[in-house]
């Protein structure tokens, strides 16, 4: 083992030990994007350092295999933490595990593995790649058993305005998250009620998705604690904009923002340009896993602000990518902003295959097609079609139509993770056709 | 305003004399990660110009390329006002013989090429009786004290929660106050090792240091435009 490692065990096992630790979390995810987590002994950390935690991986969504269930829990050291919300019985502390085959090798059911495999690849291009979120939630009442979402600003829930309770639950988020190594750039009431956003300060991606694992986590938990209901469902209210999870994406070379260029009108490098092409060309592969549920595709709807688009532009939310403008003399800020995925993703499979998307597009020098900078949601079908502009998948069963055929999704998520997928969510698209829906009773038991 | 208690190594103020200049690649490296303070000497004079005001804490003095300047370098080190203690030999095979009567000049040597994990060892071990004298090692700057025995951070006397790599980067700093290292140096110095981030992590580390020290003291670690960072005040302005 090489002697930082050393050193950063000992630096986990002593924290444990002066902070006087009494449970310290595994954190994982299963490929759903869901955090699993199981919870250990101080005692058994060293251990668990040195060889890893062996569980039986077959009660793990995606994890499933016939052979071989049992596999391995890897702490990764640097991302050891100590939870701020600390009861009185003790501190309690976390740490993310990458997950392993029991003799090592990376398990191709673990998403975190996935980024990392990706994240390789850039690097031996020598990019790093930086993401910094903008992330859209609701809160709402408890659930009351008829699962039907009431907006805390809807009045008589709290004695004190419900804008002085969110926004007092958001401070105490954004202390949380600050507290647990998770910078906050911005932060504010959305224009839909009881919506909320927040938006993280870029990261490298891996540290960027164990930070969103870790964010949707602390603003469901610190809610809770308020006995109200967090939730990063993609569309919960009919008629009521969505929340999304806006993606600005950079790539850097040593200290250099790759995506940088003086030359150009808009500061795009040539590389910026090839990654926004290769994000545009396999948008539609990609969108089943960076919009995974239903519900996603009620979202990316015309008129609210989501794109419907596979089109590009400086300045048009209308459109799926759009190229911010960054303050003059920070080049370190040109950006792209991706606005399709929302906050139900797997951020580990997410930025996967749009990293992949976009090293297509520099690998094969893609061309950018033209800026779309009009309104799109005003344009007719046939006007649309002039500009070859496509749409994104209207349902999850188109999503996966699309990415069933993407070889370049297959190869970024590996075989193992590609089929599990295709197969869990067709069965979650089949199990949707056969509901019967109130609007449809509304709509038609009478009438016809 | 810093208080150090032990010496050896973790001990910012005490520098290490390093011979020749610039120093070997690998020497310099295995000293960087073991957290040493150190300066690469071209010879006595330049050892004379650079001395810390109290004194060296060591030398790691390298015989392959230029025996002749190590030995007389030795020397030297030994007849001082402040006599150098610890000095450890780098030599190579064919060199062994040139040990022979001058076991005066030096307290431990070392075959090169070395393996780092060596030299380390044997840097530690040299220290090793005077780090029994003071077991506490203590960095402490305005409210903010780094246990270097315990890895454990505080601040205004609250414990403060913090990652690896924010720890290191914290204690880097915090042992070299006034002083500003640019992004590289910081990488190369605390990270020392391939990580996903590149560079920019730097950046990331210090916004996540300043979050966690909290509004009124995120000033500590100053940007220095188009340099890079600096813990504390500097010297010249304070």
């Amino acid at each position: 083992m090489a002697p930082m490692q050393d050193q950063q065990r000992d630096y986990v096992l002593r924290t444990v030990e002066e902070r006087g630790i009494r449970l310290v979390r595994l954190w994982f995810t299963d490929v759903l994007g869901t955090l699993k987590s199981f919870a250990i002994s101080p005692a058994e950390m060293e251990n668990a350092m040195n060889d890893g935690m062996s569980f039986d991986g077959s009660s793990i969504d995606g994890y499933s295999r016939v052979q071989e269930s049992d596999v391995l829990a890897l702490p990764d050291a640097n991302t050891f933490e100590v939870l701020p919300w600390a009861d009185t019985k003790g501190a309690e502390a976390r740490v993310f595990c990458d997950i392993a085959k029991l003799d090592g090798t990376p398990f191709d059911g673990d998403p975190r593995q996935v980024l990392k495999r990706n994240l390789n690849a850039a690097r031996e291009k020598g990019y790093s790649f930086y993401i910094a979120p903008d992330i859209e939630y609701f809160y709402f009442a408890p659930p009351d058993g008829t699962n039907k979402p009431v907006p805390l600003d809807e009045g008589g829930f709290f004695d004190l305005t419900s804008t002085d309770i969110a926004s007092s639950l958001r401070k105490e988020t954004i202390r949380t998250l600050e507290t647990m190594s998770i910078p906050v750039e911005y932060s504010f009431h959305e224009d839909a009620p009881s919506q909320h956003e927040i938006d993280l300060r870029h990261t490298d991606a891996l540290t960027m998705a164990d930070s969103v694992m870790t964010f949707r986590f602390v603003v469901k938990e610190i809610a809770a604690l308020h006995n109200v209901h967090a939730t990063f469902m993609p569309k919960p209210l009919e008629n009521i904009q969505g929340s999304g999870m806006h993606l600005h994406l950079s790539l850097f070379k040593g200290e250099e923002n790759a995506f940088y260029s003086a030359d150009d009108p808009y500061n795009l490098s040539p590389t910026a340009k090839c990654f926004m092409a290769g994000l545009l060309r396999h948008a539609a592969e990609i969108t089943a896993v960076t919009n995974q549920t239903v519900n996603s595709y009620k979202r990316l709807v015309p008129g609210f602000e989501a794109p419907v688009h596979i089109s590009w532009a400086r300045n048009n939310r209308s459109g799926l990518i759009r190229v911010p403008i960054p303050k003059r003399g920070s080049e370190s800020a040109t950006r792209l902003e991706y606005r399709s995925p929302d906050p139900a993703c797997n951020p580990y499979l997410a930025f996967s295959v749009i990293l992949a998307a976009g090293l297509r597009g520099i690998e094969q020098g893609y061309e950018l097609p033209k800026e779309a900078d009009s309104n799109l949601f005003e344009m007719s079908d046939s006007e649309l079609e002039k500009l070859s502009i496509q749409q994104l998948p209207q349902s999850l069963s188109d999503a996966l139509r699309v990415m069933e055929n993407s070889s370049l999704v297959a190869e970024a998520l590996g075989e193992h993770i590609f089929e599990w997928f295709l197969r869990n969510k067709r069965h979650e698209w089949r199990s949707y056709k056969t509901h019967i829906s109130e609007y449809e009773l509304g709509r038609y038991l009478k009438s016809l | 305003m810093t208080r150090l208690v032990a010496p050896g190594a973790e001990q910012p103020g005490q520098k290490i004399l390093v011979f020749p200049s610039p120093a070997p690649v690998d020497v310099a490296r295995t000293l960087d990660l073991a957290g040493y303070c150190w300066k690469a000497v071209s010879g006595g004079e330049e050892a004379t110009k650079h001395e810390p005001m109290d004194g060296w804490a060591g030398a790691v003095v390298v015989c392959d390329d230029d025996p002749e300047g190590a030995w007389a370098l030795c020397r030297s080190l030994r007849k001082r006002a402040i006599p150098v203690g610890h000095v450890l030999v780098l030599i190579n095979g064919v060199q062994l013989p040139d040990l022979d009567l001058r076991d005066d000049l030096f307290d431990d040597f070392c075959l090169t090429p070395f393996h780092p994990r060596e030299l380390e060892a044997r840097m530690r071990h040299m220290y090793w009786t005077e780090a029994k004298v003071g077991r506490e090692s203590l960095v402490e700057y305005s409210g903010l004290v780094l246990n270097l025995e315990t890895y454990q951070a505080s601040f205004g006397g609250q414990p403060l929660d913090l990652t690896y790599m924010e720890y290191e980067l914290l204690k880097f700093l915090a042992q070299n106050p006034g002083k500003v290292f640019s992004r590289e140096t910081l990488l190369s110095r605390v990270w020392g090792y391939e990580y996903f981030g590149g560079a920019r992590t730097v950046d990331v580390h210090i916004r996540r240091l300043r979050a966690k020290l909290g509004e009124e003291h995120a000033n500590l670690i100053q940007t220095v435009r188009s340099v890079g960072y600096r813990f504390g005040q500097s010297k010249w302005s304070a």
